[in-house]
């Protein structure tokens, strides 16, 4: 318990922000017409690949004898960027067909 | 972190919000989505450019060529793609963050681990991230085809949840007695990614885009925990919000599909049994033919196209399109009724129509268009079965019963374009087709049309 106390009380801005952003998560959906699902999930994938940036400080952080580090941080790079560019590139296609005629 | 990193991540995270906000609005997706990418944009270039670290160019030149080769497969794949296979592509996207997030934490396990927070963090980032790239994986290998078993062992979900209670039991320990040996992490690494091949491998075809979006939802929740880790505000908002959202939109789905998201992983729908009510007389079905189904239309007031996945199969998107304009021309009022989960993915079937430049206000949702079938001559389904089927209403015993369908029943005329007679995606039989006012017009769905199409055009 004390513990427990302990961990809340050392993370807690942290934890302010975590809930904070899962309501903003949530109510920034809520609502959305069918017709743009495929659009958003899609949007929202690429937006997952800011995991991207932890990659970066991986290899910005390595020694630069450690080969370990730096290979997996170059793949993790690679994979991230390629659900970033690959995310929105693919969203900006589909939505670029949405449009109304006159 | 310096205060100017801090700020561009600042101005980065409401860039995400923003972005997400607006992509929930037809009107303003384009620029929603323009808007996050600019913020990722910052957010990637300002980790580079801004720290106080001692970097070797050789690591600065890596990072680029990373940077560089990554964009340009994304690039390449995001051009290339047909719309017909947009899940997959968004699945196989997914499964790359996931494996992206793995490695990070595989790197930070191997140097030193200082506190109980740090070892939690990354043992569940690397969980997973692992679970999502071997889960997407296999719902990118079930979408395109080549991974086609339902597997059916006795006790599979028990054996499942089992096994996903060992791994958390595993973390748990490794995480409260500070083990730091490399064989347990790839231990980890490699259950979680075992578990995400069992879990995703039972799942039924129809339920699959419900998994590629929690899978999506998933890989949120890796970068917020990698954010955690690195105490990086952009990636932990970024993360929390694919994640919050991704489970907002899962459960939209589930409810297009009458189905829990318990039942979708836990249940085994797939429906490889022959169904209860298959049996069962339906009647006989009435055949016809593109002139009579041309006649019928062009003397229609007002007729209502249902569009299925597989118009989408026979790419007839841009035949039902000249089709539609044929008939408005001719006075007909003519609209399209998208059920949610038409296509492989919610909204699928209207990013195929806007494809072919059908314009998005004749697309009609189900909700607004289902009281208009009384008062439509004609309703004309193509491709689509299970989302037109009536035992979804009067059969409890389907397994689709509950389900909201379009009441395609309710409309004067019911003309039913399909290649055969067999049983749709869920494999259940449809008394719709045995109706009293539908006729069958059987064959591929862009021969049909454009047959339809030339039939018209001599009228």
């Amino acid at each position: 318990m004390n513990g427990l106390i302990q961990f809340i009380s050392d993370n807690l801005q942290i934890i302010y922000i975590l809930i904070l952003a899962i309501f903003v998560g949530v109510e920034v959906i809520k609502n959305i017409p069918a017709v743009l699902h495929t659009p958003l999930m899609s949007g929202a994938n690429a937006l997952s690949g800011v995991v991207v940036i932890g990659a970066i400080l991986v290899m910005l952080q390595s020694d630069p004898d450690d080969y370990f580090s730096l290979a997996l941080g170059f793949i993790g790079v690679v994979l991230g960027i390629i659900n970033v560019v690959g995310g929105f590139a693919v969203t900006g296609r589909m939505l670029q067909m949405f449009k109304k005629k006159n | 972190m310096s205060i100017s990193l801090s700020i561009i991540y600042l101005i980065a995270t409401i860039a995400f919000i923003l972005g997400l906000k607006k992509l929930g609005h037809p009107a303003t997706a384009k620029n929603g989505n323009l808007i996050a990418a600019s913020g990722m944009a910052l957010a990637i270039a300002a980790t580079i450019f801004i720290h106080d670290l001692q970097i070797p160019t050789f690591i600065y030149i890596l990072i680029g060529s990373a940077l560089l080769l990554g964009s340009a497969i994304g690039g390449w794949m995001a051009v290339k793609v047909k719309m017909t296979k947009m899940p997959e592509l968004v699945s196989l996207f997914n499964g790359f963050g996931g494996a992206s997030a793995a490695l990070i934490g595989l790197v930070e396990f191997s140097k030193n681990v200082d506190d109980k927070m740090q070892a939690t963090t990354i043992v569940s980032g690397i969980i997973i991230g692992a679970i999502t790239f071997s889960g997407s994986m296999i719902a990118w290998g079930k979408l395109n085809g080549s991974i086609k078993s339902v597997v059916s062992i006795p006790k599979y979900n028990t054996i499942n949840n089992l096994f996903f209670l060992a791994i958390i039991a595993f973390a748990v320990f490794t995480v409260s007695t500070g083990a730091s040996d490399q064989a347990i992490i790839f231990g980890l690494l490699g259950a979680g990614l075992v578990y995400g091949i069992l879990f995703v491998l039972p799942i039924g075809g129809a339920d699959m885009p419900v998994v590629i979006s929690l899978l999506n939802s998933l890989t949120g929740i890796a970068a917020a925990i990698t954010g955690i880790l690195y105490s990086n505000m952009v990636m932990l908002v970024g993360g929390i919000l694919v994640g919050s959202a991704g489970i907002i939109l899962t459960i939209a789905m589930c409810k297009g599909m009458n189905r829990t998201l318990g039942a979708v992983i836990f249940g085994t729908f797939g429906g490889t049994d022959s169904v209860a009510g298959a049996d069962k007389r339906l009647g006989s079905i009435k055949k016809t033919n593109p002139s009579d189904a041309a006649i019928m239309m062009n003397y229609a007031n007002s007729v209502i196209i249902v569009p299925g996945y597989g118009l989408a199969v026979a790419q007839a998107q841009h035949v039902i399109h000249e089709l539609e304009e044929l008939l408005t021309e001719k006075g007909v009022d003519v609209k399209y009724a998208i059920h949610p989960v038409a296509g492989r993915m919610p909204g699928h079937m209207n990013v195929l129509l806007a494809e072919s430049n059908v314009d998005y206000s004749l697309l009609v949702e189900m909700e607004d268009i289902n009281s208009h079938f009384k008062n439509t001559d004609v309703v004309l389904v193509v491709g689509a079965n299970d989302v037109v089927n009536p035992a979804a209403h009067n059969d409890p015993s389907s397994p689709i019963y509950g389900m909201p369908i379009l009441d395609a029943e309710n409309a004067k005329h019911i003309i039913v374009n399909k290649r055969t007679m067999n049983a749709g995606y869920a494999g259940i039989e449809n008394e719709l087709f045995y109706n009293s006012k539908t006729v069958m017009l059987f064959g591929d769905a862009k021969d049909a049309l454009t047959d339809l199409v030339s039939e018209l055009k001599n009228m």
